[in-house]
């Protein structure tokens, strides 16, 4: 690595600082009755409403299909990704140092592949959430799952429910893509 | 003589064919209203009115929260009388809001809402409102749209020229209407002259809470005060008050208070009264008067009984006030937004007076006084009047301004608003009203800068106007456009109760601070419930306590047993909710006060004594969710002998 792409790999790693202050990704919701949204933003290190009562709301809201209670604690996930991001900071900042490109190479197949396994466990997530139903519940629609969209928007009964990455999550794969470039960058002749 | 009877049948005929022609005047006004009204008062569904309005609910005490141009009505604002439908008044929490020192006054008769101002403009924080039966003025927040605060009024005899507050709300007034003994004593009526006074009062407010305080009394003579209005800008330490009763009668006052061509309007210098009060000129006086504060992070009122009152009496505090004489029994007595004019409306003369606040201060300068009534010097009329608008129509009772110079009075018994320019005081337009229209009220038509679109008629009649409902109509508002030189009907619609009077203030001045809910995290009632886990009910004696939580669709606990016949039963209902627009309701069958309605994050409580043995279902009240008919639990009462323990049922989720 040469001094300006080493620079620009640094750059790629510091940008993951903005990840513990935004969410990676949101999910929102509309309804007849909910013309202003209800929502979460889902941050490394927990899941918020995007209205401070939001996520005690939709909890409420939930209950009445038989999901179970949304409870940031319990997702043993939100408390190991903040090291994970730390270590991909640290991480790249010393590749950028010692400008090794074979480490650079690792540095993005590694967060490449704890990105892939992210959104398979979000997945998991969703779908325990959607599927895992409270057998006893209120309003029960036959055939009916609840599991919001990972990308996009579906109608889940009165609720229009819309899945987005957030900026978090768009600057982990920018993050990705500058590293890419920088180790692709050829030497200026 | 047939010839005369012929002439006269030829007239009579006449007369109808004209009538005829013409059409009556009896409310058939589809030909009065032009072609566009409709769509400069139509707002189309889900779109947001230009203005708030606040109208006077008059002897129903509440205050009714409307959109202009609209009319639609949004919210009705218990505040003197119990509301069965908010629990207002019947919860143990608000019941301490009615306490007077004549015990719970569950009503008053509600005439002047009056917004806070700040540099002479409504700020859109808070609505002052006065009790005219049992003197009271009450103070409504505007980010919640409830009475925080209510006062009462100790020697005083029926708050009517009330609460007009002072160009930065440094103070409400309170003039009595009617005067009594001063302190309030056992005396002859027929002694009213020798004894009774007109107590005007002066509630403190402060600058951040909006709390209030009453300051000081000034010891007037026994006449009846009828409005005020605060002077602006360079007449902005002074306060207008009108009176009749001059002549100080005591019975049959239809006909003996109306004797004086002239009766008057007192200019007080407030600043003038704060330096007499600084510098110890007061007396203090008893009279017993209680003080209501609604505490937003207990969600309860408390009552705090007060004893004594400052008083100061003008004979020993020269330049505080001087009366300027008005045709006839005033009612209005308004202020231009320049300051420069105050304007009396001479109820039972045909003109209207206009004072000038420059000559005003000439003549004071001058000593130009006709004579003084208990030391209160008396201003030669023709020294400080400015002029008098004449042949401007019948009754003329109140008056509020444009911003181009005009003033809008309404005139009750000719039914009608005339439009006329203040300077050269000059009628301009007419209007008929439908019918007996009392007050007007322009948008900021009392501050510095009126918005000048509309003027609003508030009729006292409406006989024919809407579809009969028996014997009881509803009283009326009429909205006119007054951006042309014509004023023009555009709509009118009923109100609450009588709308004596109402003010208006642009929608943004308010929208964006409106509370949603209250934070569960806040809430320091002592009975809070705050989760399903703490929920529980304690018996200590005969009174038995239950903490009760309300969340989308149970309640918690929802089974109880163990009550018996002599308990009082306390009810507290905590609404775990913490979602915009989302209150439960409770009630339980055989509920002496009323139902409870709680407000996200809010603790109210019921009190409930059972006098019969049996089982009493409660439930939700509010249509709270899809299984809010599921919201339900069933109260125990066994007699007083049994034996059954407290017990509650807490089923899980």
């Amino acid at each position: 690595m040469n001094k300006t792409s080493s620079l620009i790999f640094a750059i790629a790693a510091l940008l993951l600082v903005i990840v513990y202050f935004t969410p990676i990704w949101t999910i929102g919701l509309e309804a007849p009755q909910y013309p202003e949204g209800i929502g979460l933003k889902i941050m490394i290190s927990g899941i918020e409403g995007k209205k401070p009562n939001d996520l005690q709301s939709l909890n409420g809201l939930n209950h009445y299909i038989g999901m179970q209670k949304i409870n940031p604690e319990s997702i043993v996930e939100l408390k190991i990704m903040p090291y994970i991001i730390l270590f991909f900071i640290v991480f790249g900042i010393l590749i950028a140092l010692v400008k090794k490109k074979i480490l650079g190479w690792i540095w993005v197949g590694l967060f490449a592949m704890v990105g892939i396994v992210g959104l398979y466990d979000f997945y998991l997530w969703e779908f325990d959430y959607g599927h895992n139903l409270n057998p006893h519940a209120a309003i029960k629609v036959p055939g009916m799952t609840y599991q919001p969209p990972m990308i996009g928007s579906l109608q889940l009964l009165n609720f229009t429910a819309t899945s987005y990455p957030g900026i978090g999550g768009i600057v982990i794969g920018l993050a990705i893509l500058i590293a890419v470039y920088a180790l692709l960058m050829k030497k200026k002749s | 003589m047939q010839k005369k009877f012929y002439l006269l049948s030829v007239a009579l005929v006449l007369a109808i064919v004209v009538i005829v022609m013409t059409g009556c005047p009896s409310g058939k006004t589809g030909s009065t209203v032009s072609g566009d009204a409709a769509s400069k008062v139509y707002v189309a569904p889900g779109q947001h009115d230009e203005l708030y309005g606040f109208i006077s609910g008059g002897f129903s005490g509440q205050v009714s929260v409307i959109g202009i141009p609209s009319g639609r009505l949004f919210r009705v604002i218990p505040v003197f009388s119990q509301d069965a439908e908010k629990g207002w008044g019947y919860s143990e929490e608000t019941k301490p809001m009615l306490m007077t020192s004549h015990g719970f006054i569950p009503w008053d008769d509600a005439h002047h809402p009056e917004l806070s101002e700040t540099e002479g403009m409504a700020d859109g924080r808070w609505l002052f409102i006065n009790g005219n039966n049992t003197p009271r003025v009450a103070r409504i927040d505007l980010t919640t749209f409830r009475t925080s605060e209510i006062i009462e009024l100790p020697n005083s005899g029926g708050n009517h020229s009330s609460p007009f507050a002072t160009e930065n709300t440094e103070y409400v007034v309170a003039g009595t209407r009617f005067s009594v003994p001063y302190p309030n004593s056992d005396v002859s009526i027929e002694d009213y002259k020798a004894k009774f006074k007109g107590a005007i009062s002066f509630i403190k407010i402060d600058k951040t809470t909006g709390a209030m305080d009453l300051a000081f009394q000034i010891m007037m003579p026994g006449f009846d005060y009828d409005l005020a209005r605060s002077g602006k800008m360079k007449s902005g330490n002074w306060m207008f008050f009108s009176m009749y009763n001059t002549e100080q009668a005591n019975t049959l006052l239809e006909v003996n208070a109306s004797q004086n061509d002239k009766d008057f309007i007192a200019a007080i210098n407030w600043k003038k009264a704060e330096e007499y009060i600084a510098q110890g000129k007061f007396k203090e006086v008893s009279g017993e008067y209680y003080h209501n504060t609604y505490n937003e992070g207990t969600h309860t009122a408390t009552s705090e009984v007060k004893n004594k009152v400052k008083c100061l009496i003008p004979e020993e505090c020269p330049g505080l006030v001087y009366y300027m004489p008005t045709p006839k029994s005033p009612h209005g007595c308004d202020v231009n937004p320049t300051g420069e004019y105050i304007v009396g409306g001479g109820k039972l003369a045909q003109v209207v007076t206009v004072f000038s606040f420059d000559k005003m201060l000439k003549a004071i300068d001058e000593k130009k006084f006709e004579k003084t009534i208990d030391g209160i010097p008396v201003l030669d009329y023709k020294s400080v009047v400015h002029g008098e608008v004449e042949k401007i129509g019948l009754g003329p009772l109140h008056t509020e301004f444009d911003d181009n110079g005009n003033g809008y009075t309404s005139m009750f018994v000719s039914s009608e608003i005339v439009k006329w320019n203040v300077k050269d005081l000059k009628v301009l337009d007419r209007v008929p009203t439908y019918y007996s229209i009392g007050h007007l009220l322009v948008p900021g038509g009392n501050t510095r800068h009126p918005y000048g679109k509309y003027v609003i008629a508030l009729n006292k009649i409406t006989k024919d106007r809407y579809l009969p409902t028996g014997p009881e109509l509803t009283q009326s508002a009429q909205l006119f456009d007054i951006t042309g030189d014509k004023m023009k009907l555009l709509s009118d619609f009923p109100t609450i109760g009588e709308p004596h009077y109402a003010q208006a203030i642009a929608a943004d001045k308010i929208k964006d601070k409106s509370k949603q809910f209250y934070k569960l995290e806040d809430n320091k009632h002592p009975y809070k419930c705050l989760t399903e886990a703490e929920a529980r009910v304690e018996r200590k004696g005969n009174t038995v306590h239950v903490w009760l939580t309300a969340i989308r669709s149970h309640f918690m606990p929802d089974n109880i047993e163990g009550v018996k016949i002599g308990d009082e039963v306390y009810f507290h209902v905590t609404n775990l909710e913490q979602d915009w627009d989302v209150p439960h309701g409770f009630a339980i069958q055989g509920a002496a006060n009323s139902e409870l309605l709680i407000m996200p994050g809010e603790t109210q409580t019921l009190k409930w004594v059972p006098k019969k043995v049996g089982i009493y279902p409660m439930y939700c009240t509010d249509f709270c969710s899809a299984l809010h008919q599921e919201m339900q639990g069933y109260v125990r009462v066994s007699p007083a002998s049994s034996a059954v323990k407290i017990s509650w049922n807490k089923p899980t989720n």
